[in-house]
């Protein structure tokens, strides 16, 4: 069946089998593999994109109950050649090392952040919970949102600069 | 802080030359989504292959029908033993000189195993056609604990193997001195005895395991993409099996989603996808689910052991003693050194010095996944040293002391070193107490027990524990050890281009632990050549030097020293181009982090970048000497290399339910010289986590049909970051004598060490219950058990 995703601002128009996996459908789309996959059973997180802002599990969704809506994955991340605060948290902390789970932390942190501006350390434990992290012990992941929170704090915000 | 910091690229200023807390260099590409791994990769032409596998623990093949799923239309071919055995493959080595079925032909031997192996166009046909293969099993009793492998009238399950009447796995092993012991342990004042069982567990990296081979039938060279942590070893062994000279086949590892062990081993579906490709011409791609990871690749520990130890009244440990009972599963494929089947266990003794001590061990088959070091075990060394730091602790009740204090009085002392221990380990540097007291004062250990024993006097179940570790990591020297006949040394190449800039190649490859940060670094260190100038080359075959790989933390110590020694090489040469430069004798140069000055002339001199031009460039050489600037070694490690380490584990038990919550976790490690703190921390964490994961949760179970029970990440579980703690982390240095910068392993350190300091706090929490030892995982239900007085015994 044909579907059409809105996939980082752009349409992505595709003949696919009915029950293909929306996580499948993103990575078939020549440039977005950083949306990973590490299990079956929607537990590792590896997949976590925003769909209409809210961090979803993309295993979890047929790409056919995505139609019309709207997906940022890591790749959409990074605007105009700068980088979201959460993408250079984590490379200021340390909060990766083989990368795989890395694209599904940073969507559920940025998904944090958009909702709450300053979160504790056991809110961004609770955030980033619904993925699972083999390489870093999670404290480094803790420190980059707490690093992108802060950033984003010390930002002239756009309505301030109007004033 | 947090206003300051400026987009990627990191300041200038934040790159050292040499070491220091270098940010990673490989993050640009993974923070953007743009890491290469294996299911990232699409060749033209692809097929897909899926796996058969086995419902059954133990059954004998009756007959294998394939033609429903060959008349899929999307299918290209269908491959059982059958097809396999016409070419000779059917069964392959294992790492350890025992074979494994690639596809099984007469009978399956473990839940799980390769049957049939189909090929389609794609993904979901290759799957949905394994459905359509009939298979019809006639079950066989299975053989799913250790103990009943033992058994006279057990079943057996190596029948392939012409003669075998029983289930040994290997022949039984031994350390230490038997007698000797014996005689110790019969005078001393007291003994404490134990069976402490390290269950099976699995590395499960987020990445499952997978291959994409591309054969070409015209040039006769087989491409292979696989993330794998030794490709040159993986490169050797498909030549030996496929009758390929090596050059003929390039590995290929991009980037791995983690490894952890679980990536060293050669997997019957990588044979599969190779086969295919070699007989359709085409590229042919495997990938495994999580299911299928856990239930058929490299698992770790499954050691059932007897502790016991030996002391006197006040607190000397002359002794201990072990008898062990390995499970490998149904084939032998556990990695370790041909000489020691049973790794490197024979650290056993731990960090104390010693009268005595002696180890038995036997292996059996079972009817259970091969496999058996994977999952960050140096070797064997996880289950040594969870052994000894939890009897320690039996024996510290056992005398009413203080654990921290019994430690303490048996370390090996600093002037001991290069210390022997009785199995024959040469321990080439520690400072034992410095670390233990530190771990001590930066927990504030005296307050804990001080609050601990307010809390418990209202009821609060709180639990301290402790341990200390030493590790044997870099193997290793080759008069010692091989893997599969290959010497355990790691080549290094360098070579630095007419502008200065560089390029080493590395035959480890990274599956996380930003070697192209840290290796960088090294050469910079060395050179003076800025880090951001040097690129790191791995992974690939066709562009790296031959050696072992990364595994058993043996990266560092090894290939680090490698990468030292080829640019003191560089350097050596540069150093004789500089004196032709400046017209003084190479005696009168001195070298300041990348220049060449003239003695007590500081204006006179030359930059690496400079020589590097004429090293290429027009003008002459000094007379010998020829162009160019590049260098290669094969390091050869004297001996390995002994990181340790103290750790503190802070426990609060729930009374009402059983369930642990890890309060505090403090750890100080000394790996010798630290190259990148930042990385070593990471790895630290992430080592932390595994043990805290192993303690309390970690388990592949099987039912007594050998069905297992662990077969997704709901049943096999990993700690998110809700189940650790804000790890405390903090080092000592004692340099490695013999490494060329003093370095030592640290990958794995901290999986080794945290388990026993997490179990010790949990059964110290269940003192008042009068626990002595409970067994890992400690669940809520394995706690309550043990709160209701009856301890599930070890399996
Ligand atoms: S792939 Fe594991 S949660 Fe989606
Ligand atoms: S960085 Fe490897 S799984 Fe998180």
């Amino acid at each position: 069946m044909e579907i059409s995703i809105r996939i980082n601002g752009e349409t992505v128009t595709r003949d696919v089998p009915p029950q293909t996996l929306l996580v499948h459908f993103i990575r078939d789309t020549p440039g977005l593999t950083g949306t990973h996959w590490g299990c079956d059973t929607s537990n590792c997180g590896a997949c976590i994109v925003q769909i209409d802002g809210r961090a979803v599990k993309s295993c979890t969704q047929l790409a056919a109950m995505v139609e019309g809506h709207e997906v940022r994955t890591v790749e959409g991340l990074e605007v105009n050649g700068v980088l979201d605060p959460i993408q250079q948290g984590f490379h200021e902390q340390h909060a990766l090392h083989c990368g795989f789970c890395t694209p599904g932390m940073m969507m559920a942190s940025r998904s944090l952040l958009d909702e709450n501006a300053n979160p504790t350390d056991q809110e961004i434990r609770v955030a980033i919970s619904g993925g699972i992290c083999r390489c870093t012990g999670y404290k480094n992941i803790v420190a980059a949102v707490r690093w992108a929170a802060e950033y984003e704090a010390a930002q002239p915000s756009p309505t301030k600069q109007e004033v | 802080m947090a206003t300051t910091v400026e987009n990627l690229p990191s300041a200038e200023h934040e790159r050292p030359i040499g070491f220091g807390r270098l940010k990673r260099k490989e993050d640009a590409r993974f923070i953007r989504g743009q890491g290469r791994y294996l299911d990232d990769i699409r060749l033209p032409g692809m097929l897909h292959g899926a796996i058969l596998r086995s419902p059954f623990a133990h059954a004998r093949i009756v007959s294998i029908d394939t033609s429903r799923a060959l008349a899929h239309p999307d299918v290209a071919a269908v491959m059982t033993a059958k097809d396999l055995e016409t070419l000779g493959l059917a069964w392959m080595p294992t790492i350890s000189y025992d074979t494994q079925a690639v596809l099984a032909g007469d009978k399956v031997r473990f839940q799980g195993q390769e049957v049939a192996f189909v090929i389609a166009t794609n993904e979901y046909s290759a799957r949905d056609a394994l459905a359509l293969i009939e298979v019809e099993y006639d079950p066989l009793p299975p053989v799913v604990n250790a103990r009943r492998a033992l058994d006279p009238d057990a079943p057996i399950i190596r029948d392939d193997k012409p003669g075998k009447t029983d289930n040994l796995a290997t022949p039984t092993w031994e350390a230490g001195d038997e007698d000797a012991t014996e005689r110790v342990f019969a005078d001393a004042d007291v003994v404490a005895t134990r069976d402490v069982m390290y269950q099976r567990v699995h590395p499960s990296p987020i990445e499952t395991c997978g291959i994409i081979a591309d054969f070409n039938p015209q040039t006769g060279q087989l491409d292979i993409y696989n993330g794998n942590q030794a490709p040159h070893v993986h490169r050797t062994a498909y030549a030996h099996v496929a009758g390929l000279a090596e050059h003929k086949i390039r590995i290929m590892c991009n980037d791995i989603g983690g490894g952890f062990g679980n990536k060293v081993p050669i997997y019957p579906g990588y044979v599969c996808a190779i086969v295919a490709s070699l007989v359709l011409h085409k590229p042919v791609k495997w990938m495994e689910d999580r299911s299928e990871n856990l239930i058929s690749t490299g698992f770790a520990r499954d050691y059932l052991m007897r502790g016991e130890i030996a002391a006197t009244r006040d607190g000397k440990i002359l002794a201990v003693r072990t008898n062990v009972l390995a499970d490998h599963g149904a084939f032998n494929g556990t990695a370790a050194p041909v000489k020691y089947p049973a790794g490197f266990f024979g650290v056993f003794t731990g960090s104390y010095d010693l009268e005595a001590a002696y180890c038995h061990m036997t292996a059996v088959y079972t009817n259970k996944a091969p496999g058996g070091v994977a999952y960050a075990c140096s070797f064997r060394i996880t289950e040594a040293v969870y052994l000894v730091e939890r009897m320690v602790d039996v024996l510290a009740r056992e005398l009413d002391m203080d654990p921290a204090e019994l430690r303490l009085r048996n370390l090996i002392r600093p002037e001991q070193f290069p210390y022997t221990t009785k199995t024959g380990w040469v321990y080439d540097s520690g400072e034992y107490e410095r670390a233990l007291r530190l771990s001590m004062e930066t927990a504030g250990y005296e307050d804990l027990r001080k609050e601990q024993a307010e809390r418990r006097a209202r009821g609060e179940l709180m639990g301290i524990g402790l341990s200390f570790f030493t590790e044997a990591v870099g193997a290793g020297p080759r008069k010692d050890m091989d893997i599969l006949g290959l010497g355990m040394a790691d080549g290094c190449e360098l070579t630095v281009h007419p502008t200065g800039k560089a390029v080493v190649r590395l035959s480890v490859q990274t599956q996380g632990q930003g070697h192209e940060t840290t290796f960088a670094q090294i050469v910079a260190e060395e050179l003076g050549i800025p880090p951001a100038d040097i690129e790191v080359v791995h992974g690939d075959t066709d562009q790296t030097p031959f050696g072992l790989g990364t595994y058993g933390s043996r990266s560092t110590p090894v290939s680090g020293a490698a990468a030292a020694m080829v640019a003191r090489k560089v350097r050596d040469k540069a150093r004789i181009i500089a004196s032709g430069m400046l017209e003084v004798s190479v005696a009168d140069l001195e070298w300041e982090k990348g220049a060449f000055q003239v003695k007590g002339d500081p204006t006179r001199s030359v930059t690496i970048q400079d020589v590097a031009m004429r090293a290429y460039g027009a003008g002459d050489l000094p007379e010998g000497v020829e162009g160019g600037l590049q260098a290669e070694v094969c390091y050869n490690p004297e001996n390995l290399t002994y990181p340790f380490g103290a750790y503190i584990c802070v426990v609060d038990v729930d009374p009402g339910t059983g369930a642990v919550k890890v309060r505090k976790f403090v750890a100080i490690d000394d790996c010798g010289t630290r190259i990148n703190e930042m990385i070593i921390e990471g790895q630290v964490h992430g080592g932390l986590t595994d043990g805290v994961g192993m303690a309390l949760m970690e388990m592949i179970a099987f039912d007594e049909d050998g069905n297992c029970l662990s077969a997704s990440l709901m049943d096999y579980l990993i700690p998110t970051a809700l189940e650790v703690p804000d790890w405390q982390t903090g080092h000592t240095v004692t340099p490695s004598p013999h490494h060329p910068i003093g370095a030592k392993g640290i990958g794995e350190s901290a999986t080794v060490g945290s388990p026993p300091a997490v179990v010790n706090a949990i059964v110290d929490a269940l003192a008042p219950f009068g626990i002595r030892h409970a067994d890992m995982p400690l669940t809520p239900s394995r706690v309550w058990d043990a709160m209701q007085g009856h301890p599930l015994p070890p399996v």
